[in-house]
């Protein structure tokens, strides 16, 4: 007799896990008023610099925190914390991306209903965290002007899952002859209609633009 | 390079599925692949000799469909297969699609499993 072979059907998410870890996380944080925001992008493109500027801009008039994402090194969250915001490191080791679960282990003992912002910087790469929710409500995509125009056809899928897009180290723009238009052209492409902000951590350039959508979301979490 | 976890996962999904049904063995898993999932076809091909290896699943074949993205078009009202996820145009009248309808997907579909009770019964 032949053995018998069938195929049954399943039909999982392979991340269903990390989904409903981020789904638990997302609830808790829209509970405590609490507007979470993840900065992606390739290494080197200004993260923490703009998180910085973010930091210290905020903190006057907003309760914020920040989690931070390496491979290795806590040199991250000690620049964070000049900002005197409550910051902590989350050291991946080889992993290249943050998953929900990291998330819920480092927020543990804050309480969330005394922050209005959370940002969650992850790890520098421009692929594997795009299929990974962390239960934010905006996924911010960084592109420094010093990366050439052509990084969302490179890749698109980052792109597309973010919700706005930010044009890093504008300062420099001139210098580098980074065209705009062919930019803004190609993020139009891979992801249409997405808002894009210039600004510049190193002189302020456009960071009001930025606080005021953050504030913008916040009120359509919190009513 | 993330697809090793997610080899690593359909593999613990997989015996899950054999452990809890008993007495099969999984001789495939298939598995549906958007092109806006953001996993490498190769790669997790690669990733998943390594995650089987040692499991139970050492002969379990990885069967991947690749499916493409679809989007809505607003212009001409309908769903719309894309060509490339580099544009998210519609093919047909080249309007803007801010809105995927599918193609994120990565999802186990099935499995191919055979009863070890009749497969190892006497003649």
């Amino acid at each position: 007799m032949s053995p018998q072979t069938r195929l049954v059907e399943v039909r999982q998410n392979v991340l269903k896990q990390n989904d409903l870890v981020a789904r638990g996380l997302r609830q808790r944080f829209h509970d405590a008023g609490v507007c979470v925001v993840s900065l992606v992008s390739s290494p080197g493109s200004g993260k923490t610099a703009f998180l910085e500027k973010t930091l210290a801009l905020l903190r006057p008039s907003r309760r914020v925190a920040a989690l931070v994402g390496d491979l290795a090194t806590e040199n991250d969250a000690a620049r964070l914390a000049r900002a005197q915001v409550p910051v902590r490191q989350i050291t991946t080791g080889t992993l290249c991306h943050l998953e929900a679960a990291m998330i819920q282990t480092a927020i543990e003992g804050w309480r969330l209903n005394e922050l209005d912002f959370l940002f969650i910087e992850n790890v520098g790469n421009l692929v594997c965290p795009s299929s990974y929710d962390v239960g934010e409500d905006v996924r911010a995509v960084l592109l420094s002007v010093t990366e050439g125009e052509d990084k969302p056809l490179k890749y698109p899928t980052i792109f597309n899952t973010a919700d706005i897009a930010i044009l890093t180290k504008m300062d420099l723009a001139e210098a580098v002859e980074f065209d705009l238009a062919a930019a803004d052209g190609n993020i139009q492409r891979v992801r249409p209609g997405m808002p894009l902000l210039k600004v510049s951590a190193k002189n302020g350039g456009g960071m009001s633009d930025w606080l005021r959508y953050l504030s913008a979301r916040r009120a359509q979490l919190v009513g | 390079m993330h697809e090793l976890s997610i080899a690593m996962s359909i593999v613990d999904m997989a015996g899950e599925e054999a452990a809890q049904r008993g007495g099969v063995r999984v001789d495939s898993v298939h598995l549906k692949i958007g092109a806006l999932a953001g996993v490498v076809k190769a790669a997790l091909l690669s990733s998943w000799e390594l995650a089987r290896e040692g499991t139970g699943l050492e002969n379990c074949a990885l069967v991947i469909e690749e499916v493409p993205v679809v989007g809505y078009c607003p212009a001409c009202r309908a769903p719309r297969q894309l060509d490339s996820i580099q544009w998210m145009a519609c093919p047909e009248c080249k309007a803007p699609m801010a809105e995927i309808v599918s193609g994120r997907e990565l999802e186990v579909v099935a499995l191919e499993i055979v009863e070890l009770e009749a497969a190892e019964a006497p003649i």
